[in-house]
């Protein structure tokens, strides 16, 4: 098992989080939406996993490398 | 009318500005932080700063707006597109202020902005719609094949509390269609606690084709003509034009006609648009919705027709534009509009703010019309949308505003973040685009041959 870091591709806001820590994701399922220039932007888990940490809050600001979660896969 | 206050920010701001001055009236411009050094804020005659940069905290606040206006003495607001133009209760707080409001009623915005609302205004005025079915409730089977025949296959099973592309599916005949409509009501009840759905007919290969008319009130509406805008990626516009291409006589003039009658019907008053969705094949169209403001792509119907919608805004506002002869307005040539974005092609359209170190813009000449809200050194901030120009193109028929446009796109120097540039000249020069073959799905099934020859065909 390793954690892995989630980063941001973006700038923006953290507009919605939609996974808390625990839940079981698949590659693919979003972990929060991102809004930046008024388009709202998935992030999604790069791979399957286990959110192990949620490091943003809804509304935060947030710039392109930051890591927003960990996932343990 | 002495005053204006723009209530808006970046190109259409300035845009506005242009207009006023020339209506001889002195022009106030609002801004956010963010804006403090915005072109915009430089050229109007006054400039109040709102709050900080997230429009929340200021384009779209109501009081700091109004407030803005008492405080310089200004007796008329235009909105502009975004932000503040669509809401009834601006509108009417404007109005209650003792200021003229540079739109419709808001009788009329409330009326348009709720989409069931409108589609029942539309269908009363005898435009067509997209046709569609009774709401079923979860459990609800009404006569399908009957509500089936009338709306005609192919259509979608759609969620009623759904939207943007969720809780719809595709029925292609009868076979599947019970079991698809008991699917996508227990899907419904699952993803939005309400199992209502209702069917709508599907249109595979579609265009979307607007008319921009312009109402006088209860004294008439005049049209200017169509602008296709099908070019599209996560539904935002990229490239407009008008007219549209390969479009019937018949069907333009039908079109028009719906468009005029549905103003008619409401009594509508100043610059509006009528969007219609067109199957690309069989040429029925259907109304979408109907904007009840000045649109992003207003300057390719200014390029053909030689008139100034915004002049036509002021005009009417304050009581100066009382008739209009149908029979005057004329299209020469064609314009083609491409939107320049902050934005990554490559990655999925995905937005890139940053720093404009570099920003050279082609110079505007007879044919060619450049409205930005951006210069060079300027920050491209996350807080707003990723539109940093639009380059407005005209020929005397459609591959000489074609050619016109792309040349003008190669002309752009940006350095510092990433735009859809070569993106807007592969697209213009796709063979599809070039033989006016226009769908809403073009970008998104052509888009790793438009991204492929983007890299080969690199200008820079």
């Amino acid at each position: 098992m390793a954690v892995i870091e989630v980063r941001t591709e973006i700038s923006g806001n953290v507009w919605k989080i939609e996974a808390s820590p625990g839940d079981r994701l698949e590659e693919d399922d979003p972990i929060m939406i991102l809004e930046s220039m008024k388009m709202e932007i998935p992030l999604a888990a790069p791979e399957d996993g286990t959110i192990v940490e949620i490091l943003v809050t809804e509304g935060a600001a947030i710039s392109e490398d930051d890591i927003v979660a960990r996932l343990e896969v | 009318m002495r005053k204006i206050l723009i209530a808006n920010r970046g190109e259409i701001a300035r845009r506005i500005i242009r207009s006023a001055r020339a209506s001889g009236l002195k022009t106030v411009a609002v801004y956010s932080e963010a804006d403090a050094g915005a072109a915009h804020v430089e050229e109007s005659d006054e400039a109040v700063l709102i709050g900080p940069a997230p429009a929340r905290e200021s384009y779209l606040q109501h009081t700091r707006v109004l407030d803005a206006a008492v405080q310089c003495g200004a007796d008329a607001i235009h909105p502009g597109y975004g932000f503040l133009s669509e809401s009834a209760e601006f509108a009417e707080a404007v109005s209650q202020a003792g200021m003229a409001w540079v739109g419709p009623s808001p009788a009329l915005i409330r009326a348009m902005g709720d989409k069931e609302r409108a589609r029942e205004i539309a269908r009363r005025a005898g435009v067509p719609v997209v046709p569609g079915s009774a709401r079923m409730a979860e459990g609800e089977r009404l006569d399908l094949d009957t509500e089936a025949a009338s709306v005609g296959f192919p259509l979608l099973v759609k969620a009623s509390a759904g939207g943007g592309g969720i809780g719809m599916r595709r029925v292609d005949g009868p076979d599947k269609l019970a079991e698809t409509v008991a699917a996508t009501q227990s899907m419904a009840t699952k993803s939005f606690g309400d199992g209502t759905v209702f069917l709508e007919r599907f249109v595979p290969l579609a265009r979307h084709v607007e008319i921009q008319i312009f109402g006088l009130g209860g004294s008439g509406a005049v049209h200017l003509f169509e602008r296709d805008c099908s070019l599209q990626r996560r539904f935002q516009k990229v490239i407009e034009e008008s007219p549209a291409p390969a479009l019937p006589e018949s069907v333009r003039a039908a079109m028009a006609e719906a468009a005029v009658s549905l103003c008619v019907a409401t009594g509508y008053a100043g610059a509006g648009t009528v969007e219609f969705i067109m199957d690309a094949h069989s040429h029925d169209f259907y109304f979408l919705e109907m904007n009840t403001r000045i649109q992003v792509e207003h300057p390719v119907t200014e390029m053909v027709t030689g008139l100034d919608l915004v002049s036509m805004q002021i005009d009417y506002a304050r009581g100066e534009l009382v008739q209009l002869d149908q029979a005057a307005i004329t299209t020469t040539g064609h314009a083609i509009e491409c939107r320049l974005y902050a934005e990554n092609p490559a990655k999925f359209f995905m937005p890139s703010p940053g720093r404009l170190s570099r920003f050279d813009l082609p110079e505007q000449t007879a044919d060619l019309r450049v409205d930005s809200g951006y210069r060079a050194g300027e920050e491209v901030t996350t807080h707003y949308d990723p539109m940093l120009a639009k380059i407005i193109a005209w020929g005397a028929d459609r591959d000489r505003a074609r050619i016109r446009a792309a040349e003008a796109l190669r002309e752009l120097r940006i350095d510092g973040i990433a735009t859809n540039k070569d993106f807007l000249v592969a697209c213009l020069e796709s063979d599809g685009f070039q033989r006016g073959e226009v769908h809403t799905g073009f970008i998104d099934e052509n888009r790793k041959q438009l991204l492929s020859a983007t890299t080969e065909g690199k200008t820079i």
